[in-house]
């Protein structure tokens, strides 16, 4: 309890004596929020892309692409293969018996971002009726749903926010024709948001298409052997050529390539920051303990141990970084949570609108980065302290 | 230069204090130099481009074919010297999509359009006479352990054989390079001859993903690029025409603003080390008050023991910047190892040693004027009796 005492109340002292240290303290503090501000703030793009990708699609869906895709892109279904899929049996069916699949284009459609002018590569989704039944999370924001058969579309809520001419009532000009768009959709976040949706026959006419590009089903057992049934039902058909994945799958897939060149650099840049930080941390602290020489030696001199010293000055490292990785945590929380933007998405050479996420487990992930910079400027100097010779330190002093 | 050894000694008289300062500042440069490298890896395409090129895709999207007769209707355009056509082939190797870009190209016309590849005679003569050939990038070549004479099996993700098959197979007759390293980034890449891919692929015949057009004079582009556009009005496929440069820099903003990050990053890093570094100077010339008037008593002007201020500012961010950047520099042949070739080669350019340069300078006056006015008005009487 002695022990724990002298602790107590060295830190104490130390403590209340950060106002009139305020300048190096400051350097702690200032670093150490530098790096885990830049550190959460990557990371929450790299998360924000990732949940956009993570919450598309329901295991009870499957994405039917031709053997050997990886994305709908490169994929290719011929309209009667279309047929055959539907009639399988593993598809479930809605109250009137209709099969619940969508078989559906994607073409790229050149937008501007809003205020620029350089193109960007926007996904174009011609869908069937019974795609909106099927994705049941997709709800109309505003306008109405676009009529079959007639050049309207339907935006998504990320498309519309990110890029030029998507309000209700504009008319865009692709190919040929011209488009009206009557409404706004959401989607839960999820990558359709960043989509543009018409009906599938009228886009494939206007982008002169003769196949689809994938068909989405709805699972009639959406157990592993309800998948099984239905790839076996695939396989024994020899009109087919078709791989089936699960939408959760398939787009995880698709976030691999832009996920990791967003950590990669994220983790580098913050690692070399952190040294950096770490070597202020260590200045600070050692001047902090040159400062206080003859304090300490009192200290020792009437009777305080050493490791109470050493305790005190970890503590005070590590409070000044439990600060310095707050104020981090919170200026990446202020300045980008909720921030959204859209970039070119490599495995489907698409634009993908998402949001910047600061989450706790982000926050919390800076704030351990924050003790270990703490831990590690404040060891050394700590040491230093407490071996200080008494005798000499006081005679310096 | 004689007040160096004088320089060195204020620098260095709290050595740990010092060499723990340059450590940051090196830190920080170090930072600087990679994110550089990095961004200006992210714009060498358009760095890359030649004036006197226009490439012409599909207007509404650039994954729309054109047919392959437009070549001859471009070559007719006034003004137009060359064009060379160019397919995507959508490759899958060992079952990774995308591994690297394979083209489809007239071998000839494709080669002399891009003069900055290199290419032995031999390989070049290959190339055009072989209707299964394929020349890979050395880089490429290097990554997988290509040699010339080599099956390469390669497949496609969208473009199927006539019986069906998606598994495609070349013959590796040739392996190009380019000097220049902002364009040897470009060279990761398979060309093959469209001759052969256009007979056997099963859809799609006839088409050609864009065309790479030669002009005689760089400053007609946008009006050539307009004629080029005027042929194709109103037909079934009509054509975007745009500079290269135009071209690469639209597609490097599909990616997103790289810059501005890179920006942003970079700012957070220099105001920390301005904080530490501005702090450091402040304490360390606190402490020498003293000595610092008695230079003025020795005859110093105060410009003089300002300027000894501000020298030994400039000094620590000279030393730290400079040795922050000569570790990017000789980090980047790991750095360019570990990406496997997956990414443009990354160097630290000229002007990043000059904006290197200009910002220890700006930071050195920041970090430097607050003491060096403070010495300026030192008194000498006040200063020896303590008044601090």
């Amino acid at each position: 309890m002695a022990w724990l005492n002298q602790v107590a109340q060295i830190t104490l002292i130390n403590l209340q004596n950060i106002p009139r240290r305020l300048g190096t303290s400051l350097v702690v503090v200032v670093g150490i929020a530098g790096v885990v501000g830049v550190l959460v703030s990557v990371l929450a793009m790299a998360e924000g892309f990732r949940h956009t990708l993570a919450s598309t699609g329901r295991p009870s869906r499957v994405m039917l692409l031709r053997a050997g895709s990886d994305s709908e892109l490169s994929s290719g279904v011929a309209r009667d293969q279309a047929i055959v899929l539907a009639g399988l049996p593993g598809i479930a069916r809605d109250s009137a018996g209709r099969p619940l699949v969508s078989a559906e284009i994607v073409v790229m459609v050149d937008l501007p971002r809003r205020g620029q002018t350089d193109p960007n590569n926007v996904p174009f989704r011609g869908v069937q009726p019974a795609a909106f039944e099927i994705r049941d999370e997709v709800t109309l924001l505003e306008g109405r749903h676009f009529e079959r058969g007639v050049r309207e579309v339907l935006v998504g809520r990320k498309a519309a926010a990110q890029f030029e001419g998507l309000t209700v009532g504009a008319r865009i000009a692709f190919r040929d024709s011209d488009w009206t768009v009557v409404g706004t959709f959401a989607s839960g976040g999820d990558v359709h948001e960043s989509e543009i949706w018409a009906d599938a026959e009228v886009a494939m006419s206007a982008f002169r298409r003769t196949g689809f590009q994938s068909v989405t089903a709805t699972l009639a057992d959406p157990s592993d052997a309800g998948l099984a049934a239905l790839r076996d039902a695939i396989a024994r058909d020899r009109r087919l050529s078709i791989t089936a994945l699960r939408e959760p799958e398939y787009y995880a897939r698709q976030a691999s390539v832009l996920s990791g060149l967003i950590d990669v650099p994220g983790y580098s840049v913050a690692i070399f920051m952190a040294i950096g930080a770490t070597f202020g941390a260590l200045n600070c602290m050692y001047s902090a303990i040159a400062s206080r020489q003859v304090e300490i030696a009192t200290l020792r001199a009437i009777g305080f141990g050493g490791t109470p010293v050493v305790v005190s000055v970890m503590i005070e490292a590590l409070a000044l970084a439990l600060v310095g990785g707050a104020v981090g945590g919170a200026l990446a929380y202020l300045y980008c949570d909720g921030a959204s933007l859209s970039t070119l998405n490599f495995n489907t050479f698409s634009q993908v609108a998402f949001d910047f996420r600061v989450t706790r487990g982000l926050l919390g992930q800076g704030l351990v980065w924050a003790l270990v910079i703490g831990m590690a400027g404040g060891l050394l100097p700590a040491l230093r302290a407490a071996r200080l010779p008494v005798t000499e330190a006081l005679r310096t002093g | 230069m004689k007040f160096l050894p004088l320089l060195w000694a204020q620098l260095f008289r709290k050595k740990a204090r010092t060499v723990l300062t340059l450590l940051s500042i090196l830190v920080a440069f170090l930072l600087f130099g990679l994110l550089q490298a990095v961004q200006i890896a992210f714009e060498s395409g358009a760095d890359a481009a030649d004036a006197k090129r226009l490439l012409t895709t599909a207007r509404y999207s650039i994954i729309e074919p054109l047919p392959l007769g437009y070549r001859s209707r471009i070559e007719r355009v006034p003004g137009v010297v060359a064009v060379a056509n160019a397919d995507w082939f959508g490759a899958k190797y060992q079952n990774e999509s995308n591994a690297f870009p394979v083209f489809a190209v007239d071998p000839g016309r494709y080669l002399d359009m891009y003069p900055e590849f290199t290419i032995a005679p031999a390989h070049r003569e290959a190339f055009v006479t072989t209707r299964t050939g394929a020349v890979a990038g050395q880089r490429l070549a290097d990554r997988y352990g290509w040699r010339v004479g080599q099956k390469l099996p390669i497949a496609s993700e969208i473009h199927a054989k006539t019986d069906g098959s998606l598994s495609w197979e070349f013959d590796l007759v040739g392996i190009f390079d380019a000097e220049d390293p902002t364009v040897r980034g470009n060279t990761d890449m398979v060309l093959i001859n469209v001759a052969h891919f256009d007979e056997a692929r099963q859809l799609g015949r006839g088409t050609t993903g864009w065309y790479i057009v030669r002009i005689a004079d760089s400053e007609q582009g946008k009006a050539i690029a307009a004629d080029i556009d005027r042929q194709f009005m109103n037909s079934p496929d009509e054509t975007k025409t745009q500079p290269e440069k135009e071209f690469a820099i639209g597609f490097a903003k599909q990616i997103g603003d790289v810059g501005a990050l890179v920006t942003r990053i970079l700012l957070a890093v220099f105001f920390t080390i301005l904080i530490l570094t501005g702090n450091t100077m402040a304490q360390a010339v606190r402490e020498r008050v003293p000595e610092l008037a008695i230079l003025k008593t020795l005859g110093f002007s105060d410009r003089g023991v300002t300027l000894l201020v501000l020298g030994e500012a400039l000094l620590l961010l000279v030393l730290g910047g400079a040795a922050g950047m000569a570790a990017a520099v000789s980090l980047m042949p790991m750095l360019n190892g570990a990406t496997g070739g997956r990414f443009p080669p990354l160097f630290v350019a000229g002007e990043t040693w000059l904006l290197a340069a200009g910002i220890a300078l700006a930071l050195a006056l920041v970090i430097g004027l607050p003491p060096a006015l403070r010495v300026h008005r030192l008194r000498i009487v006040d200063a020896l009796a303590g008044h601090r």
